[in-house]
């Protein structure tokens, strides 16, 4: 499926018509789902700068669907987790993340959230991926905007991939 | 100006042992912990420090006796700047609070009692400021290790 379209096929292909459309419900809920991130910005240290550039007008995630941030992690299914966490800051956002509804997706956003960074200390925790399980590491100190850019597509490709069960497990 | 007060400061506060010398404008006076609040009052209420900038310790592991305490005061009158340092043994590492003197003792103490674990006599609260409840040891002593991490939530396995 290319990037971007709806995943929707004629019946008729000679036609031209749609009377009706078939496609798959997990294609068209992964589509739904990946054009619709809601992120949560949890901001802790310089790489907050570089978010603020990437979110705003010169590079507008609003494009990929994925500019608005919720301050409620309850209304939020992307926890950006931006800047160096400390082992006092951990429990916050354990508790952060368990407030999250499925599906929920974790971008650990800078070197301080993917692996501690340069810090190696009795200060800082070595990678959120220590305490939650994340799906999009951003390389970077701090990253380039397109770097960003680039892990959001590759998470929206990530989730159109996926199952997404919306009644039992397997449907 | 400046001058005027630095020579009257090493006369009336030099103490006998320690010669006081200046360090990039900076006055520095070396005493014993004894006198260290009879010396910090005189400096608040006699000369115009009104302005407790920092206190802080400095590890020596080599020395005897191994901690020596920073003071640091600002004269918004004179515009001079004031260093005072004392040295505490490892087995009883206690200064008096400054508490007393100036409000924002309370606070800075507190982060050099985490750090360092000096502890100030007269400080009512000493609980953690910058770590946590629980966290053992003191992290800028130079025998704390420094990949010594003591997290507050488990990790995955």
């Amino acid at each position: 499926m290319n990037r971007g379209t709806i995943p929707i096929r004629p019946a008729h292909p000679q036609s031209g018509a749609l009377e009706y459309i078939s496609t798959k419900k997990d294609e068209l809920v992964g589509w739904a789902r990946k054009f619709s991130l809601f992120p949560y910005p949890f901001v802790t240290a310089c790489c907050a700068m570089e978010f603020m550039a990437v979110s705003s007008t010169p590079y507008d995630t609003d494009r990929f669907g994925a500019a608005l941030p919720r301050f409620s992690p309850r209304q939020s299914d992307l926890l950006m987790v931006v800047g160096t966490v400390t082992h006092k800051q951990a429990p916050v956002l354990v508790k952060v993340y368990e407030q999250m509804c499925e599906p929920k997706w974790v971008m650990a956003f800078g070197a301080c959230a993917t692996s501690g960074g340069f810090y190696q200390n009795y200060a800082a925790l070595a990678g959120i991926d220590k305490i939650i399980p994340v799906d999009v590491y951003v390389p970077g100190c701090p990253p380039r905007p397109e770097t960003v850019i680039d892990a959001i597509m590759q998470l929206q490709d990530r989730i159109a991939r996926a199952h997404h069960p919306i009644i039992t497990k397997t449907f | 100006m400046a001058a005027a007060i630095i020579d009257t400061l090493r006369r009336e506060l030099s103490p006998d042992s320690a010669e006081p010398c200046l360090s990039h404008g900076t006055l520095v006076l070396t005493v014993p912990p004894a006198a260290l609040l009879a010396t910090a009052r005189r400096l608040c209420s006699e000369f115009g420090f009104d302005l407790f900038l920092d206190v802080t310790a400095v590890d020596w592991p080599q020395r005897t006796p191994r901690f020596e305490v920073v003071y640091h005061f600002y004269s918004s009158v004179h515009h001079v700047r004031v260093r005072l340092k004392t040295a505490v043994p490892e087995a009883e590492p206690v200064v008096d609070s400054l508490c007393s003197l100036y409000g924002s003792a309370h606070f800075m103490e507190r982060e050099c009692h985490d750090m360092y674990g000096i502890v100030f006599r007269g400080n009512p609260d000493l609980r953690p400021i910058l770590l946590y409840e629980g966290f053992v040891g003191h992290p800028l002593r130079k025998d704390y290790r420094k990949d010594h991490e003591q997290p507050l939530v488990s990790y995955r396995t």
